[in-house]
């Protein structure tokens, strides 16, 4: 065991406490913030089944999105689902023996890799040469994208480059998980990439990735068509009616 | 104005529109002076202290509402919705964009609300709340019509609309309010109506339009006021009781009742049914409006709700008056029990006065001349609030069918618009949300820009000489700014105009 194994180990710790508890903090506050209107965008759902159907399509194909602009559309669905395709095939690294159905997505998850890095640099050639994503656009914007590209190259590199020692970085893992160190192999890329998501982990629930909790509670998309029906009422604001 | 205001060019080919920061930096509503500030119980003026007031409030409204909480997080710049705003399409501001609208709040909620933008402001685009931000707040969340186009588009939902409101509301607890909606706020619980018309003057109005259709068609059509015991009471915009085109189809309304043989009548205390609580974005302010008609509703006795062609006022009626004061069903509450004992379930509560034509000419109780308007080819504009923040009928989308069908039984010449700028897609009319004031003028031509431009394809490619629409706001505005484009303010007018100018009278009883 060297010192960056254990430097290592203690960065993932400090990184999923830190990830989890931030977003628990987050989701929790979203839970209890009442949302005293009824603000659907309308037409909409007027069962929850139909919103369930309206937040699937949401989240799954980025409805609103392609009705508002192809190109963004298209580079951020194809960058969502390599990355969600990628994290799956990820999943070899955690579990033993591998559960079958991540096997099978081994092929699509190596090749996903480039479609990820593919969309990202096209957001980001938007977000520099359109005047108006230029104007809106903060550091933090463009460093996130540094963050996604340098995940992404590094671990290619890794696959198509300068094979690392798999097996390795598995048992590091593995060991990770119950807590029975196991020494990292020890390769630069490999440190510049776990570096790099440990860190998109840490920044996740202080950053606009707040955006992936945050759908889920927007309620514009989740709630039902339904106020004459239905009395919604919030709990501060049924305090109003004792003081009539 | 010193200077004369002129509209935008139409564009042949609707490209997005090229950056001009500044370029409405100085179209700024007035603010609102102590004494009507003080009236609705807002603190008079800008004093000493007021940032942390701002920011406290600013904390109060994030517990309380999960709209501006998850908005203010969700953000991710995408750019989905730069592009969608009629505000930005007609006056370039870059400020007008939805997104950036929101970052001038966003910045501040990062500075004081969030780690990142505590520790390291500069990266995330976190700013101290500075005078001249609270002054951009000022002119820009008054250059905002709420009109909620920009969130169908985002894809988090994220609707300006909620952050514009309580942008206001924020303005409005230290003290910096605007004139022309916390005036007319005063009017209403002053008076009873937005336009301060007393109740001697509505009587007044309504037995000259009684004489007025006795006039024209022969037939004694009533324009009830203040009767206990009719069926339905009608809560209209004031602007119908006096004001052209509108009160054509306040004659409309009259003659449905009169034609279905339905006793109705309007309210004196509750001659209103706007109801700008909802463009200050102050709950207390649209609750005590809204429950001004309830108890109006109370007094008269009436079992039935019937709201008139105002857009806003529908959003507040359809989406929140269950909400506010329980005028709806289903509220095991004894506040919304009380009401509901009298109102007929049977009913939708409240409901549109599209929806009970359209329910009357279904069921075949109304008939119509329709080749009394073949003077007219008609396109109809949806308004923002009808279209995207409220329903008529049972499925989603009755809001634009309704409507649409009962052009269609009373016409026979009806022609749409680009179905990229109407139904869900609307544009504002551009004077919406608290902006019908005259200081905004040149804010309100510009924003018409893109309704302009979708109506000249119709009028040239189809002779379209009547544009229909259910909102007193939108009649309004579009009779002052159609000149602007070198359309005829006559142009536009409500849709039971059309049906005021095709019913038959007194032979279906």
């Amino acid at each position: 065991m060297n010192a960056a194994s254990y430097a290592f180990a203690m960065l993932f710790y400090l990184a999923v406490l830190v990830m989890a508890a931030g977003l628990a903090t987050r989701i929790l506050t979203y839970w209890r913030t009442p949302a005293p209107l009824k603000i659907p965008t309308t037409p909409a759902p007027v069962t929850s089944a139909g919103v369930g159907f309206r937040m699937a399509r949401e989240i799954l194909l980025f409805e609103s999105l392609f009705k508002s602009n192809l190109w963004i559309w298209g580079l951020g669905w194809v960058f969502h689902v390599a990355l969600a395709l990628v994290l799956a095939r990820h999943l070899r690294y955690f579990t033993e023996p591998i559960w079958p159905w991540v096997t099978l997505l081994q092929p699509f998850g190596i090749y996903a890799g480039f479609a990820m890095v593919a969309g990202v640099l096209g957001l980001w050639a938007r977000r520099i040469f359109v005047e108006r994503i230029r104007y809106i656009s903060t550091i933090s914007d463009h460093l996130m994208l540094v963050l996604l590209v340098g995940i992404a190259s590094s671990g290619l590199g890794m696959r198509f480059i300068a094979h690392t020692d798999v097996i390795g970085v598995k048992l590091f893992f593995l060991g990770l998980m119950r807590a029975d160190l196991h020494p990292l192999p020890g390769d630069g890329l490999l440190y510049v990439h776990l570096a790099l998501v440990a860190g998109l982990m840490i920044i996740f629930p202080f950053s606009k990735l707040l955006h992936a909790p945050g759908i889920f509670f927007s309620p514009t998309r989740n709630q039902a068509d339904d106020p004459r029906e239905r009395r919604h009422i919030a709990p501060w604001a049924e305090q109003l009616e004792l003081r009539r | 104005m010193a200077v004369e205001l002129k509209a935008p060019a139409l564009r042949e080919y609707p490209v997005v529109p090229a950056l001009q920061s500044d370029a409405m930096k100085d179209v700024v509503s007035y603010v609102a002076n102590e004494k009507i500030q003080e009236a609705i119980g807002f603190p008079g003026k800008l004093d000493e202290g007021w940032q942390e007031r701002a920011i406290s409030k600013m904390g109060d409204l994030l517990g309380k509402y999960r709209s501006l909480r998850v908005f203010m997080d969700a953000c991710v710049h995408c750019g989905a919705c730069t592009d969608k705003c009629h505000y930005f399409i007609g006056t370039q501001d870059p400020k007008n964009m939805p997104v950036a609208r929101q970052d001038l709040m966003r910045s501040v909620y990062r500075r004081y609300f969030t780690t990142a933008g505590k520790l390291f402001p500069r990266l995330v685009g976190a700013r101290d709340l500075t005078r001249g931000v609270l002054d951009d707040w000022f002119r820009y969340y008054h250059q905002c019509s709420e009109c909620r186009r920009c969130s169908v588009f985002c894809p988090y939902g994220i609707d300006t609309a909620e952050i514009t409101m309580a942008g206001r509301e924020i303005l409005d607890a230290v003290g910096y309010g605007q004139k022309y909606s916390n005036e007319i706020i005063g009017k209403v619980h002053r008076i009873g109506n937005n336009l301060g018309l007393p109740g001697p003057a509505l009587r007044d109005t309504l037995l000259g339009l009684e004489e007025d259709v006795k006039d024209e068609t022969g037939v004694d059509v009533r324009y009830p006021l203040d009767e206990k015991g009719a069926d339905v009471l009608l809560v209209t915009p004031s602007a119908d009781f006096f004001a052209e085109p509108h009160v054509d189809s306040l004659i409309g309304y009259g003659k449905v009742f009169h034609a279905a043989g339905i006793s109705w009548t309007l309210s004196s205390y509750s001659s209103e049914a706007g109801n700008f609580g909802m463009f200050i974005g102050n709950y207390e302010q649209l609750r005590k409006i809204a429950m001004r008609i309830r108890e109006a509703a109370l007094e008269l006795g009436v079992k039935r709700i019937v709201v008139g062609e105002c857009g806003h006022a529908w959003r507040v009626a359809y989406s929140f008056w269950n909400t506010l004061v329980g005028i709806g069903a289903g509220g095991k509450d004894p506040f919304a029990i009380e009401l509901q004992r009298q109102l007929d379930p049977r009913h939708k509560q409240p409901t549109h006065i599209c929806e009970l034509t359209w329910d009357l000419i279904e069921r075949g109780a109304l008939r119509f001349d329709k080749d009394a308007n073949d003077h007219r080819t008609i396109t109809f504009h949806d308004s923002c609030n009808v279209a995207r923040g409220s329903r008529m009928g049972d499925a989603p989308g009755g809001q634009f069918e309704i409507p649409r069908n009962i052009i269609r039984a009373v016409a026979n010449k009806f022609v749409e618009m680009s179905p990229e700028v109407t139904r869900e897609r609307t544009f504002c009319c551009g004077g919406g949300g608290g902006l019908l004031t005259d200081e905004l003028l040149d804010l309100r031509i510009k924003g018409a820009l893109p309704r302009m431009e979708s109506l000249k394809q119709v009028v040239d490619n189809h002779g379209v000489n009547f544009m229909a629409t259910i909102c007193a706001i939108c009649k309004a505005q579009f009779t002052k700014v159609l000149p602007y484009y070198g359309f005829k303010m006559s142009m536009v007018g409500g849709v039971h105009q059309l049906v005021s100018t095709a019913i038959r009278l007194g032979d279906s009883h």
